[in-house]
């Protein structure tokens, strides 16, 4: 099989930044920057095989069966892989060298839980609670931002973001808004209580800009709203939003359908909402595992192992899928069961997000994700 | 920062219980205020009894689904002339009628077993119990994403939780294992043994569609119900286990009698042949009894205790609970083999739980229900709890995964959650109108325990309804 470029090829590129790593201990002073990072988290193990798919892998047909994917009504993206056919404006931006794929990843992570999976996925340690805050929030330490660096498109904050720094959150309400009158007399109320008053300043600023945005819902009015935030000259400069519904043990044909469709007009609401900084912008999808090869007994796939990850973005330098395809024939599957992962998602999470940000990739690859198994995969952001 | 210090009395209310009801004295011997709750306790309510048959609701619509389907089939999905993917098949506008009136149905009902749901937290003459019927329910997490259980997930927690909240773990497993809203929701009712004579059977009918084992409930009664994540097994535990679990199933989910009531049903055509071995042990027990004496070993096990002691001190003690009530707990679990009084009185007896300072965050259902019962009889009939809780971003039911909510303050101390408590406190203490006074209503929420700041600024409030939503979102009430 031919593939864009393999790991091996990452991996010599990567040595070229070799120099930056011989500094360590310098402290990384929180740099302005114009660029803009978004994490799309699928929570409940998407099924990379479905997503990105190996059309041209002699196994996958048997393997899935009546789940298979049919290469005629699917997006081809090259000799080995094509695109499920409800990501219609996400196969637009591959066309545009503004997507790429990166298949046969996982995290360090190798058991079957969510749970453990998505703390991994988000605490970026090894073991499950084994640390205590996000790389995302540690990114965010690593950029400025007048009013706070990142924000999270949910009313709560999502793991990957916890940690020192100051994140703010937002989601759209139907309830009326509280009188001015009960804003400040809350404020009055929490200005001494250490967990909540930086809670409510925080609140108080993104309802300021939120609301001038969108009243709408949907996953489209949810890209434009992340795209209202980033926008601001000084607004954060790094998002997180939260999909879930990827769990599809059983009915997965129709279930990923809707999943995609939607995942595809918040991309598309995101890009258009961005205007011209969408070329300062990247996006990076991922799950916290794949699933089975196999199709199970209830036209579902069970939790499996390695899986697919997206960058999207004007910046990204896509149109190509990047894979050490380990190949579905029993011998290689991972326990006889998933699909192997041959590439770190840590690296490419790393390697993405500093070259997206304009951060050295081994440090911020060091910050993110403590002990990296490999060097940050680069060559991914202009 | 001026501290609150919570006295017992005011722990019981709203740490054990779920916040004074307006109007309330505090209780003279807060450990007697809660052990008499054992004796008090309603499993059933009457709006609960009152609730509509969800499984009649979801039988019924799928029985007449497939004579739609057999009268009118669907017409072929084809992939259009440039090869783009096919349509879905289209469905009658018949069809689409009848799957709109269902939706319909389903979401009366829900929200009706939510306000029920609701009423049972507000009126209940034992609201520790109560809370504990909120616990159970969340570690048996049924999430009601898809309209079957959305119909059944009132019934879930009526049937399964209420009954069992003052009995025994392995019974309430039991109960709750062989639930149809458990047994649809983690996609059990579907799996069947690979060599099993209905996988044979089908096979041999259509060897493209393979019938076979669905590992989910499996593996998640093992992590999030009995063991625990990482205490030990393997994933060939999981898969056998799952094998020991095929034939359990629902009745009135096809293939049965037309008519017949929803229930958990044994299908021995369905159930994977032979002997399982499951974390060390074997079991060669014949047809259900196979699963049911694997659920009993887990029950029974070490790391089960510690799974259900550390969710237990972490609900009462604080977000990293303290590992000497942890002991306790499992020492007590251990000891009476799961009696689920003997774990409550425990924590009674502990002194953890009363440690004076706010320990725990109120997430926003525990949040609304002590609003709720703060501002008295009356506002509940005006508002729908399914709508509060959406917007308050933990809707009724559905966490969205079978772990259920956190019980974590990081997960739901945020800007935004701030901001909806306080746009939703206005819009209670509106509701609520003069009938309550935020200034005498405050110390009968925390008796002796109420912050200087949060009286004062209560106090100051401009009208009478600012006082009360200052209250319901004061630190003092976010915290219990």
């Amino acid at each position: 099989m031919v593939f864009p470029l393999d790991r091996r090829a990452f991996i010599s590129r990567a040595t070229l930044a070799a120099g930056a790593a011989f500094v360590p201990h310098i402290a990384f002073a929180a740099a302005p920057t114009d660029r803009r990072f978004v994490f799309i988290i699928q929570r409940g193990a998407a099924d990379g095989l479905n997503i990105v798919v190996p059309y041209a892998d002699p196994a996958y047909r048997t393997l899935r069966g009546s789940l298979a994917i049919d290469p005629a009504g699917a997006t081809r993206l090259d000799g080995t892989f094509s695109l499920h056919p409800a990501l219609v404006e996400v196969g637009k931006m591959y066309g545009q060298n503004q997507a790429l794929f990166v298949h046969a990843v996982a995290s360090p992570y190798r058991d079957r839980s969510h749970f453990d999976g998505q703390n991994v996925l988000e605490t970026g340690g090894v073991a499950p609670y084994a640390v205590k805050d996000g790389w995302l929030n540690r990114l965010a330490g690593l950029v400025s931002a007048p009013s706070g660096s990142a924000i999270a498109l949910a009313p709560t904050i999502p793991l990957a973001l916890r940690g020192s720094a100051p994140v703010t959150s937002y989601a759209p309400s139907k309830i009326p808004e509280p009188s001015d009158d009960l804003m400040v007399r809350v404020g009055q109320l929490y200005a001494a209580d250490e967990q909540l008053h930086p809670l409510w300043s925080a609140a108080v600023d993104a309802k300021s800009v939120g609301e001038g945005a969108t009243t709408e819902k949907g996953a489209a009015a949810l890209g434009k709203l992340t795209a209202a935030f980033l926008t601001r000259p000084d607004g954060p400069r790094i998002a997180m939003l939260e999909t879930g519904g990827w769990d599809t043990h059983n009915a997965q044909n129709g279930r990923l359908t809707a999943q995609l469709r939607t995942l595809d007009a918040l991309v598309a609401a995101l890009r258009s909402g961005m205007g011209s900084d969408w070329s300062n912008t990247t996006v990076l999808v991922a799950t916290e595992f794949g699933r089975t090869a196999a199709a199970n007994g209830t036209d579902g796939t069970d939790h499996g192992t390695g899986s697919a990850a997206m960058l999207i973005g004007g910046a990204v330098k896509g149109g190509r899928v990047i894979a050490d395809w380990p190949g579905l024939a029993s011998a290689h599957l991972h326990e006889g069961r998933d699909l192997k992962p041959t590439i770190a998602l840590d690296a490419v999470i790393a390697g993405a997000a500093a070259e997206s940000l304009a951060l050295d990739p081994d440090l911020a690859g060091r910050r993110l994700f403590a002990n990296i198994a490999q060097r940050p995969v680069t060559g991914l952001v202009a | 920062m001026s501290r609150q210090v919570l006295t017992p009395a005011a722990i019981a209310l709203n740490r054990f219980g779920l916040g004074a009801v307006a109007g309330e004295a505090a209780p003279g011997d807060p450990k007697r205020y809660l052990l008499d709750q054992f004796q008090r306790f309603e499993a059933s309510t009457p709006d609960f009894a009152q609730l509509p048959d969800g499984g009649a609701l979801v039988t019924r619509y799928l029985a007449d689904r497939r004579d739609m389907r057999q009268a009118t089939p669907r017409t072929t999905p084809q992939a259009d002339p440039m090869g783009n993917a096919p349509a879905r098949p289209q469905r009658s506008d018949e069809q689409r009628a009848m799957r709109r009136d269902y939706a319909q149905e389903v979401r009366a009902l829900y929200r009706q077993a939510a306000q029920a749901r609701m009423t049972s937290a507000l009126s209940t003459p034992a609201p520790f119990i109560e809370r504990m019927v909120h616990f159970w329910a969340n570690h048996f997490c049924v999430s009601a994403d898809n309209p079957q259980t959305i119909a059944l997930v009132g019934a879930f927690e009526r049937d399964a939780i209420r009954p069992n909240v003052l009995g025994r773990f392995d019974d309430m497993l039991i109960a709750v294992e062989q639930h149809p809203a458990m047994l649809i929701y983690l996609n059990q009712a579907q799996s069947v043994g690979p060599n099993s004579p209905a996988a044979q059977t089908a096979a041999m009918r259509n060897p493209n569609r393979r019938r076979g084992l669905n590992e989910n409930l499996a593996r998640e009664i093992m992590e999030l119900h009995t063991l625990g994540v990482r205490s030990g097994y393997t994933q060939t535990d999981v898969t056998e286990f799952a094998r020991a679990l095929t034939g359990w199933t629902v009745s009135g989910m096809g293939g049965g009698m037309p008519g017949e009531p929803m229930a958990f049903r044994f299908r021995p055509r369905q159930h994977e042949p032979g002997a399982r071995k499951i974390v060390g042990r074997t079991y060669d027990q014949p047809e259900a009894d196979q699963g049911r004496a694997v659920l009993a070993d887990l029950a029974a096990s070490p790391q089960t205790a510690m799974h259900v002691a550390t969710k237990l001190a972490r609900h009462f003690a604080g977000d990293t609970p303290p590992q000497a009530l942890i002991d306790r707990l499992k020492a007590t679990f251990t000891r009476t083999r799961g009696d689920l009084p003997a774990l409550y009185r425990t924590l009674i007896e502990s002194p953890e739980p009363w440690a004076p300072d706010a320990v725990k965050f109120r997430n926003p259902w525990d949040w609304t229900v002590a609003s709720l019962r703060l501002l008295g009889p009356g506002v509940l009939s005006q508002m729908q709890t399914v709508n509060v809780l959406d917007q308050l971003g933990q809707p009724v039911w559905k966490p969205g995964s079978p772990a259920g909510w956190d019980d974590l303050a990081a997960s739901w101390a945020a800007p935004d959650a701030l901001l909806r408590r306080v746009e939703i406190a206005q819009r209670l203490a509106s509701l609520a109108g003069d009938r309550i006074d935020a200034r005498t209503a405050g110390p009968q929420l925390l008796p002796g325990s109420l912050s200087p700041a949060t009286a004062e600024q209560v106090a100051r409030a401009e009208s009478p309804a600012t006082a009360l939503a200052l209250l319901l979102v004061s630190p003092d009430m976010l915290r219990r």
